[in-house]
C-alpha cells in the first residue's frame, strides 16, 4: 500500500472517528458525568435527575439560541438579555393568568422573541459594525427594556404551566423538563436542519464569501439564523418562568457567558459551519451538573463559574494546541 | 468571525458611493474632525438640556470620569489594532479593586502591586491562549473573564472578616483634583495617552501591533515574532484594565463585585466610535480617547434628561449603535 492509498483510507476513516466524537461523545461524557454524581453521592435519584433537568433548561435553550448563530458564521452576546426579556414579560402578563391564558401569552412572547431576534440580526446585517460589537450593544439595550418591564423581580405565572417543566408527568426518571427540552429542539431545529435553510446556515457559516459566490444570499441567512436564536432565547426566558415562578430582570446576565461556554463545550467550531445543536444542549445539562456535584463533594459552589470559565479556556487551548501539532508536523 | 465581510461589501460600496464630494473626502481622511466635532455637538447638547451646567468643574468633573474609562480603552485599542477583542477587562478591573481594598492593611504599595498582578496574570494567560495556541480573542477572554469573576467570588466568600478600605492616595487618584479643578487620574491618563500615542506611532512594538493587524501571515514571513507582539499586547491590556480598576475603586471608594461591569461596552465602544477597526490594522488611540470623552458626555446628558435608570440604558446602547454604524458608513 503506497501512501498516498494509505492517507485516502486514513482521512475517511478519521471523519467517521471525529464525526461520532461529537455525536456520541458528549452523551457518553454526560452518562459518565451522572455515573460519577451517583458515585460520590449513592442517594442521587429520580428526584435529583428531576431538578438537574429543571434547573438546565434555560442554559439548553440559550445554548440552543447561541449554537445556531455561531453556525451561521455570528455570535451572539445578547442572548441572555433575550431571555430576561422574555422572563419578566411572560412573569408580569401571567400574573393572574389562568393556565390557557398563560398558553397564549406564551405563543404570543415566542412571537416577540422572532421579533427580537430579527431586529438583532437585521442590525448585524445593516449597520456593517462587527456582530460582536452589535450584540454586547444591543444586548444592554434589551437589558435595559427587561428593567423597564419590571423594575425587581416579581411577577408570577399559574401553577399549570410551570407544571410544564416541574415534575414528572410520565416516568419518574423522565422529567417533564426533559420532554420539553427534547420536544422544543426537535421541533426547531430538526425541520431547519433537514430543510434548504440549514444548509445555508452550515454554507455560510463554513465561508461567506464562498457560499455568496455560490449564489447564497448571506445576508438573509445571517439574519434568519438570529430569528432562531430569538426563538430560542423566547423558549428561554419561558422556560426560566417555569423553572423560577418569577421574572427577574437581571437573571439573564448568567446566560450570554454560559451559553458560549455551551457551545465550545458542545463541539461548535466558534468560527462557524462546524457542530451541532446535540452537543451545546448536552453540554448545558453537563454544566449545571458541576454546582450540583461540587455541593456533593462539600466544596463551595461558587467555584462552578471558576470550572466553566476554566472549562472552556482549556477546551479551547486543547483545540489550539492540537492545530499547532499539527502544523509542526 | 466575519472578516470577509468586507469583501462581500466591496462591490456594493464602489457602485453606490459614487465620487465623493471634496467634504466627505477631507472628513474621510480626517475622521478624527468629525469626532471632536462631534464631541463638541455633544457638550452644546449639555448646554442645551440644562443652560449654565457647562462651566469649569464640569469640564474637570467629565476629564475625571473618563479617565478610566480611558485608560481601559486604552488596554483595548491594542488588543483591537491586532484584529482581537478582550471581554475580560471588566473583570481584571474589578479583580484589581477589589484585591487593593482588601490588602490595604498590608501597605499600600503591595496593595497596589497586587491589583496590578491581577491584570498582569490574566492578561498572561489571555496572551499565552491568542499568541502561543492561536485561540480566538473572543472566547479565551470570555473563558477567563468567567474565571476571574468567579474565583473573585470565591475570594469574597473567604474576606467576609475583613473590611475593605481603599488607601488615600487611591481615592485621592479617583477622584480627588489638583487645586481643585485638575483631577489627579489626569496625570494618570496624560502619560498614558502620550505613551500609547507615540509608542503606537513611533515605536517598533508599536508598528508591529498595526503590522500582526494587518496581516499576521505576512508578519510571519517577514520573520516578526507574531507570537512576542500578540502576548505582550494581551499583558498590557490586562495591565491597564488593572489599573483602571484602581482608579474607579477610588472614585467610589467601596469595591464591590460588579463594580467594573458597566464598563465593558463602553470600553469596546469608545474604540469602536474612535475610528479603530475591530478586524485590526487601522485606528488608533487619539480617535479612542475621543471616543471615551464622547461617552462620558453622553452619560451627563443622559443623566441630565432626568430619565429612569432603564430607559438611560437603552438610549445609551441605541446611541453607541448609531454613532457606530453612522462611523461605520462614512470610513466604507
Amino acid at each position: 500500500m503506497n501512501v498516498q492509498s494509505a492517507t485516502r483510507m486514513a482521512s475517511p476513516l478519521r471523519r467517521v472517528a471525529a464525526r461520532n466524537l461529537t455525536v456520541l461523545g458528549m452523551p457518553a461524557l454526560l452518562v459518565a458525568a451522572l455515573a460519577f454524581t451517583r458515585f460520590i453521592h449513592p442517594e442521587f435519584g429520580a428526584f435529583d435527575v428531576q431538578s438537574l433537568a429543571l434547573g438546565a433548561l434555560p442554559l439548553a435553550m440559550a445554548a440552543a439560541a447561541q449554537a445556531i448563530v455561531v453556525l451561521s458564521g455570528g455570535i451572539d452576546l445578547s442572548v441572555g438579555s433575550l431571555i430576561a426579556v422574555s422572563n419578566v414579560m411572560a412573569a408580569s402578563a401571567m400574573q393572574h393568568a389562568s393556565f390557557a391564558q398563560a398558553l397564549g401569552i406564551a405563543t404570543l412572547i415566542l412571537a416577540a422573541g422572532l421579533v427580537q431576534g430579527a431586529i438583532n440580526g437585521v442590525v448585524v446585517v445593516v449597520s456593517r459594525i462587527p456582530d460582536v460589537v452589535v450584540t454586547l450593544t444591543t444586548g444592554f439595550i434589551w437589558g435595559g427594556i427587561a428593567l423597564l418591564i419590571l423594575e425587581k423581580p416579581g411577577g408570577g405565572a399559574p401553577q399549570g404551566f410551570l407544571d410544564l417543566a416541574a415534575g414528572s408527568a410520565l416516568s419518574p426518571w423522565l422529567p417533564n423538563a426533559l420532554l420539553l427540552l427534547v420536544v422544543s429542539v426537535t421541533l426547531v431545529w430538526l425541520p431547519i436542519k433537514r430543510s434548504r435553510l440549514g444548509l445555508l446556515l452550515y454554507a455560510v457559516g463554513s465561508d461567506k464569501v464562498a457560499a455568496f459566490r455560490s449564489g447564497v444570499d448571506v445576508n438573509s441567512t445571517r439574519i434568519l439564523a438570529y430569528v432562531v436564536a430569538g426563538a430560542f432565547s423566547a423558549l428561554g426566558g419561558l422556560t426560566l418562568t417555569m423553572t423560577t415562578g418569577i421574572g427577574a430582570p437581571l437573571a439573564g446576565a448568567y446566560y450570554t457567558l454560559s451559553s458560549v461556554a455551551a457551545i465550545v463545550i458542545g463541539g461548535v467550531r466558534l468560527a462557524g459551519g462546524r457542530g451541532g445543536v446535540l452537543g451545546p444542549v448536552i453540554a448545558a445539562l453537563l454544566l449545571t451538573l458541576i454546582p450540583t456535584d461540587l455541593i456533593f463533594l462539600d466544596i463551595d459552589p461558587n467555584y462552578g463559574q471558576v470550572i466553566q470559565g476554566t472549562l472552556i479556556v482549556l477546551v479551547v487551548m486543547a483545540g489550539g494546541f492540537v492545530s499547532v501539532l499539527q502544523s509542526r508536523k | 468571525m466575519n472578516a470577509c465581510a468586507a469583501d462581500l461589501k466591496a462591490p456594493a460600496g464602489a457602485t453606490r458611493g459614487a465620487a465623493p464630494d471634496g467634504i466627505q473626502a477631507f472628513l474621510r481622511a480626517n475622521t478624527i474632525v468629525v469626532l471632536i466635532l462631534l464631541l463638541a455637538a455633544l457638550v452644546v447638547g449639555v448646554e442645551v438640556a440644562r443652560p449654565g451646567t457647562v462651566n469649569s468643574t464640569w469640564l474637570s468633573n467629565t476629564l475625571l470620569f473618563a479617565a478610566p474609562l480611558g485608560v481601559m480603552a486604552a488596554g483595548q485599542t491594542l488588543v483591537m489594532l491586532t484584529g482581537g477583542i478582550d471581554l475580560s477587562v471588566a473583570s481584571i478591573a474589578t479583580g484589581s479593586a477589589y484585591l487593593l481594598a482588601t490588602n490595604a492593611s498590608h501597605g499600600s504599595v503591595a496593595a497596589v502591586l497586587l491589583g496590578s498582578l491581577v491584570g498582569l496574570v490574566v492578561g498572561a494567560v489571555n496572551g499565552v491562549g491568542v499568541a502561543v495556541l492561536g485561540v480566538q480573542p473572543l472566547v479565551m477572554t470570555l473563558g477567563t473573564g468567567l474565571m476571574t469573576g468567579g474565583m473573585l467570588t470565591v475570594y469574597s466568600q473567604k474576606m467576609l472578616a475583613s473590611e475593605p478600605r481603599v488607601p488615600e492616595f487611591i481615592q485621592a487618584l479617583g477622584a480627588g483634583k489638583l487645586y481643585g479643578a485638575i483631577p489627579y487620574d489626569l496625570f494618570l491618563w496624560a502619560p498614558v495617552a502620550f505613551l500609547m500615542i507615540f509608542g503606537l506611532a513611533r515605536s517598533g512594538f508599536g508598528r508591529l501591533i498595526y503590522a500582526v493587524g494587518d496581516n499576521r501571515q505576512a508578519c510571519k514571513l517577514a520573520g516578526v515574532r507574531v507570537w512576542q507582539v500578540l502576548l505582550l499586547d494581551y499583558i498590557l491590556c490586562g495591565l491597564f484594565a488593572a489599573v483602571a480598576g484602581l482608579v474607579l475603586v477610588g472614585g467610589t471608594n467601596a469595591a464591590d463585585l460588579s463594580l467594573a461591569d458597566a464598563y465593558l461596552l463602553p470600553s469596546v465602544a469608545a474604540v469602536i466610535i474612535g475610528g479603530t477597526s475591530i478586524f485590526g490594522g487601522r485606528g488608533g488611540y487619539a480617535g479612542t480617547i475621543v471616543g471615551a470623552l464622547i461617552l462620558t458626555v453622553l452619560t451627563s446628558i443622559l443623566t441630565l434628561l432626568d430619565a429612569p435608570e432603564p430607559v438611560k440604558q437603552i438610549l445609551y446602547g441605541a446611541i453607541i449603535l448609531a454613532l457606530a454604524a453612522a462611523y461605520a458608513r462614512l470610513t466604507d
